[in-house]
């Protein structure tokens, strides 16, 4: 079973609520694969000071044109929606970052002038901590689309282990990518207007993609109580709430998790899980 | 000289547009025979990414030799760059205004790009 972290705002407490769940679950259930798929700055690795086993490089196959075979017809350039490749003069230019990899030129090209080739777009690092895998995408500094890369931490999922996603931040293509094959997700917010804001959006997506989920409200008591009275006027679960503590936020700052240093807070990470597995169970 | 100056709409005294790639029309003037047309650039609003390189193919294709405009991003930049068409920046309000300003040598060519791809 795969769970999802999101929230719609970043800085809200996605990678603090990811790396408990995983150290909770992990203590309670066996074997966990955490998959920070926030690839543009992954931090869970700070937290879950894993030892780092090994790490692939990710590709996207991007188009190389053959210009000795190229009849300058232009159709590759006509049928590209993002103008990754653009006849100039008649000869075809390819503009790899706009690439979606979608491999219609290589079908429209009659001549077959055009085949893929791989560009990198960045790396999958391998970490293991007792009964934590903890897998993060590295997107490269200038590469723009993080859903490729995503999508190949995904295909990481444990067969038999709890996966527990930590998502990136917002409600574009890269969080799509990342919570729409997962079995509930946890939607992260704050309570401040921002926090609902952001929360609001994240519900639409979240029931757009025919998801269970519920929301975890972080820094409670820091704000006004409009997320506590959306999530009741919606009906949605509220599945755990931490306090603002100027401790949590010390622990944080310093790479450290709740669940080793504040005891207190333990109960609250144990109860998400048996919650949210008992509504896996019970189909709701 | 054939010279594309980016607008708002279809005539000399519409808002020239500070944009390249998402700019409505371009109004093509020839500095020799004073006349000028227009070129709509509708693909160029609608492109979901890589509407600077769809504009420029679009100038490439309409033979300009320059181009007036306030920001020019690094793909169209190459694009031009790579076909020889010169690129001026003006902030003016109006096409006639950025007009005015190029015959009286006010405008200064541009040699790299005003801003970095928005995917930076």
């Amino acid at each position: 079973m795969t769970l999802a972290v999101a929230s719609g705002k970043g800085g809200t407490g996605k990678t603090t609520i990811a790396t408990n769940l995983a150290m909770v679950a992990a203590e309670k259930y066996g074997q966990v694969t955490l998959l920070d798929c926030d690839v543009e700055e992954p931090n869970s690795h700070i937290f879950i000071k894993g030892t780092k086993i090994k790490e692939e490089i990710v590709n996207i196959k991007i188009p190389e044109v053959d210009e000795s075979i190229c009849t300058e017809c232009g159709a590759c350039s006509n049928f590209c929606q993002y103008n990754a490749i653009m006849s100039l003069k008649g000869k075809p230019v390819v503009f790899k970052e706009m690439c979606h990899s979608c491999g219609g030129c290589t079908l429209v090209c009659q001549p077959k002038a055009i085949h893929e080739v791989d560009h990198r777009i960045g790396l999958i690092n391998f970490y293991s901590l007792g009964k934590i895998n903890l897998i993060d995408g590295l997107l490269d500094v200038g590469s723009p689309l993080s859903p490729p890369l995503i999508g190949a931490v995904k295909k990481l999922e444990g067969k038999d282990t709890l996966n527990i996603i930590d998502a990136p931040p917002g409600t574009s293509c890269p969080v799509i990518e990342a919570i729409k094959d997962a079995d509930y997700i946890i939607l992260v917010t704050e309570p401040t207007p921002f926090g609902l804001n952001d929360l609001v959006l994240a519900v639409e997506v979240s029931r757009k993609l025919n998801k269970k989920f519920a929301v975890a409200i972080n820094r409670v008591g820091s704000g006004d109580d409009r997320v506590h009275r959306y999530c009741k006027d919606e009906n949605i679960p509220i599945i755990l709430e931490i306090p603002d503590d100027r401790r949590i936020a010390e622990l944080y700052s310093n790479g450290k998790t709740i669940l080793d240093n504040l005891p207190e807070y333990r109960k609250s990470f144990e109860e998400v899980l048996t919650k949210i597995g008992v509504v896996i169970q019970n189909g709701q | 000289m054939k010279v594309a100056f980016t607008s708002q709409g279809d005539n000399l005294d519409s808002e020239f547009d500070q944009r390249f790639g998402r700019a409505m029309y371009f109004i093509i003037y020839d500095t020799e025979t004073n006349e000028s047309q227009t070129l709509e650039n509708m693909a160029g609003v609608e492109s979901a990414h890589g509407a600077g390189i769809s504009a420029a193919k679009k100038l490439v294709d309409a033979k300009v030799e320059a181009l007036v405009t306030g920001n020019c991003g690094p793909n169209a930049f190459n694009v031009l760059a790579g076909n020889d068409i010169k690129i001026y920046l003006s902030n003016s309000k109006t096409v006639r205004e950025a007009i005015e300003e190029l015959n009286g040598g006010r405008l200064q060519i541009s040699n790299s790009p005003t801003k970095g791809g928005h995917w930076r």
